[in-house]
């Protein structure tokens, strides 16, 4: 039986969902399920046994390059007879991933939403041309593929096998240094399951209160379109679009966002789409599931003040 | 200091796209530098102003991509090379990667720019596995950059920050928007970009062997489910429906 390497990937003291994520695609494919947990305690561990993992492989790395995490998944990968791995499409994922494939002396496909097939011959589908089309790419291993944080059911599993990893960081030419994290606890935009975002309907930066008390009702990350950013309303960090962030979250609410084709290149995955919008005509409400026609400094707070009587 | 960056030829954002069984319909699409390889090259263009150095756009695709090359020409570079590939498949990023790689390995670079994404493929892997070959650092979605002498500092954007990175040169090094503004070609240089000579190589003659995947067909994007719009006489009635919609149908709150 061949076996399939995914790469789980913590954010704080905390896994990420889309670590589970890698692992259910990778059980749809049949072979053994390995997981790499570079830096994780028993607990992730565990959790990645539940989540659709034969097989945990621990491994430290001291200090985070992109290099290192390629060199030891690589060697883990060798080790285990691993052709094909899979890897989180967040920014570290795009770090390591193309550098690991080279390694392995495979190919590559990013960024996919579904994977099919077996581990010898995976069909892959993947949005193109800023979402406004799907090329589905049949990769033969070895291969590294990343797929798309939220795009994957979860499944669940009982593995039970943790092992000591053992690989070297190897020969590193560059390390990420002075780590200077904004936003606090905050929650991140790639990764959120519900994400609250304002336009240039938002008028002005005074206004972000009334869409991140939502956020913090619901658990939402704020984002925010190119002309709010533009705006200087904003930093670039919370721009959803073609020229800023991909997002898939199970919930989009677009504030005062027209839905411009380059906005919708970042959302447009998205599983339910709400458009809060004072124009029936804007194209947003084309792709939403559903819509608001109506003013949003009157919808949100009345839907802040809902979601707090219902949550609690 | 020679300085290339990779230039991606990609359809505007505003093009529609057909798609057919095998790519898309290539017919009246208007093609232009992938956004972020506008970044790449602004940067390359303000580091020659600072510290001196060769600047040269390197592209990978059929003959159509000289447009791209004369743009970058047009915007200052100093020298202009097309891998050419007229069966290019946008998709196989490592196979994209192994030829530029293989040129770049003779071509003497010290720094090597890339936009962090383009927008066709979606990919924003090339770069990566371009160092991988060269046996050199990559540092992704740079927000500021200094040369200095034989090494580079980079501050780069991390999930919920930044950090930064730094490396000797060869490097490669991939290009977020909060980078620089690029600016725009001047008139002169775009009538002097037409003269200029673009150097062409054919891929074949690098002997790439590298793995192929292959695209077996082309969609447009799933059908959305149709939408409803949230009906109400009062904003109150409206958010209560809504969350109501969220949470017992849709089941995602
Ligand atoms: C190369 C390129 C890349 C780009 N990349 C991106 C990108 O990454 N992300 C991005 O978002 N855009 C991007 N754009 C810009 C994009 O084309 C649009 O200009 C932008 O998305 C518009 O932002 P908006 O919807 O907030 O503003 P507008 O288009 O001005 O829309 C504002 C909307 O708010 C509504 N509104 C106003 N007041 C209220 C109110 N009180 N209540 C409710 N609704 C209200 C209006 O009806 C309108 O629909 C890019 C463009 C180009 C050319």
């Amino acid at each position: 039986m061949m076996a399939i390497l995914t790469i789980a990937e913590l954010k704080g003291d905390e896994l990420k969902k889309v670590s589970k994520e890698l692992l259910a695609a990778a059980r749809g494919l049949g072979g053994e399920v390995i997981a790499l947990l570079i830096n994780g305690n028993d607990t992730h561990a565990k959790e990645l046994l539940a989540a659709g993992a034969d097989v945990v492989v621990k491994n430290t790395l001291a200090e985070y390059s992109p290099q290192g995490v390629a060199n030891i998944a690589a060697e883990i990968a060798q080790k285990k007879g691993a052709k094909l791995a899979l890897a989180p499409h967040s920014v570290q994922g795009r770090d390591y991933a193309g550098r690991l494939a080279v390694k392995l002396g495979g190919a590559l496909v990013a960024d996919v939403v579904s994977v099919k097939g077996s581990e010898s011959a995976v069909e892959v589908k993947k949005p193109v041309y800023s979402g406004k089309a799907y090329a589905n790419i049949k990769v033969q291993s070895p291969a590294v593929i990343t797929v798309r944080p939220n795009s994957q059911e979860l499944v669940t599993h009982s593995g039970s096998k943790v092992e000591d990893g053992g690989a070297s960081a190897g020969e590193v030419k560059s390390v990420l240094k002075d780590l200077e994290l904004t936003g606090g606890t905050k929650v991140q935009l790639t990764d959120a399951s519900v994400v609250v975002s304002g336009g240039r309907g938002i008028k002005g930066p005074e206004n972000w209160p009334i869409l991140q008390e939502l956020c913090d009702v619901v658990g939402a990350a704020l984002g925010a379109s190119r002309a709010a950013v533009d705006a200087g309303w904003i930093p670039h960090a919370h721009q959803v679009g073609q020229t800023g962030k991909t997002v898939s979250p199970n919930c989009y609410v677009a504030c005062g966002i027209s839905g411009a084709i380059q906005h919708l290149a970042g959302m447009g995955s998205s599983k339910v789409i709400v458009a809060i919008n004072k124009d029936p005509e804007a194209p947003i409400f084309k792709v939403a599931t559903y819509g608001v026609v109506d003013d949003l400094f009157t919808v949100v707070p009345a839907l802040t003040a809902e979601f707090k009587k219902v949550l609690g | 200091m020679n300085i290339f960056v990779l230039v991606k030829q990609v359809p505007d954002t505003e093009t529609r796209i057909k798609t057919k069984e095998t790519g898309i319909d290539e017919t009246g699409i208007k093609w232009i530098v992938s956004p972020f390889d506008e970044h790449a090259l602004e940067e390359a263009l303000r580091q020659k102003e600072k510290n001196g150095a060769t600047v040269t756009a390197l592209s990978l695709g059929p003959e159509r991509c000289v447009e791209a090359l004369r743009t970058a020409y047009a915007l200052g570079v100093d020298k202009a090379v097309l891998l050419k590939d007229d069966s290019y498949n946008v998709f196989d990023v490592a196979y994209a990667a192994a030829a530029i790689a293989k040129y770049l390995q003779s071509a003497g670079a010290d720094v090597i720019l890339a936009g962090h994404i383009a927008i066709d493929s979606q990919s924003s892997m090339t770069p990566a596995m371009i160092a991988e070959h060269l046996g050199c650092a990559n540092i992704n979605n740079a927000i500021e950059l200094s040369i200095e002498g034989g090494s580079v500092k980079v501050k780069r954007e991390v999930e919920g920050g930044s950090g930064v990175m730094s490396s000797a040169t060869p490097v490669v090094i991939t290009a977020s928007k909060g980078l620089n503004d690029p600016r725009y070609p001047s008139l002169k240089g775009i009538m002097a970009s037409k003269k200029k000579q673009i150097e062409s190589v054919d891929v074949a003659s690098l002997g790439v062997s590298a793995p192929k995947v292959a695209l077996a067909s082309m969609e447009p994007p799933p059908p959305r489910p149709p939408g409803r719009i949230i009906e109400g006489d009062s904003p109150e009635t409206k958010a209560r429906e809504l969350v109501k919609a969220l949470r017992e149908e849709a089941k995602v709150i």
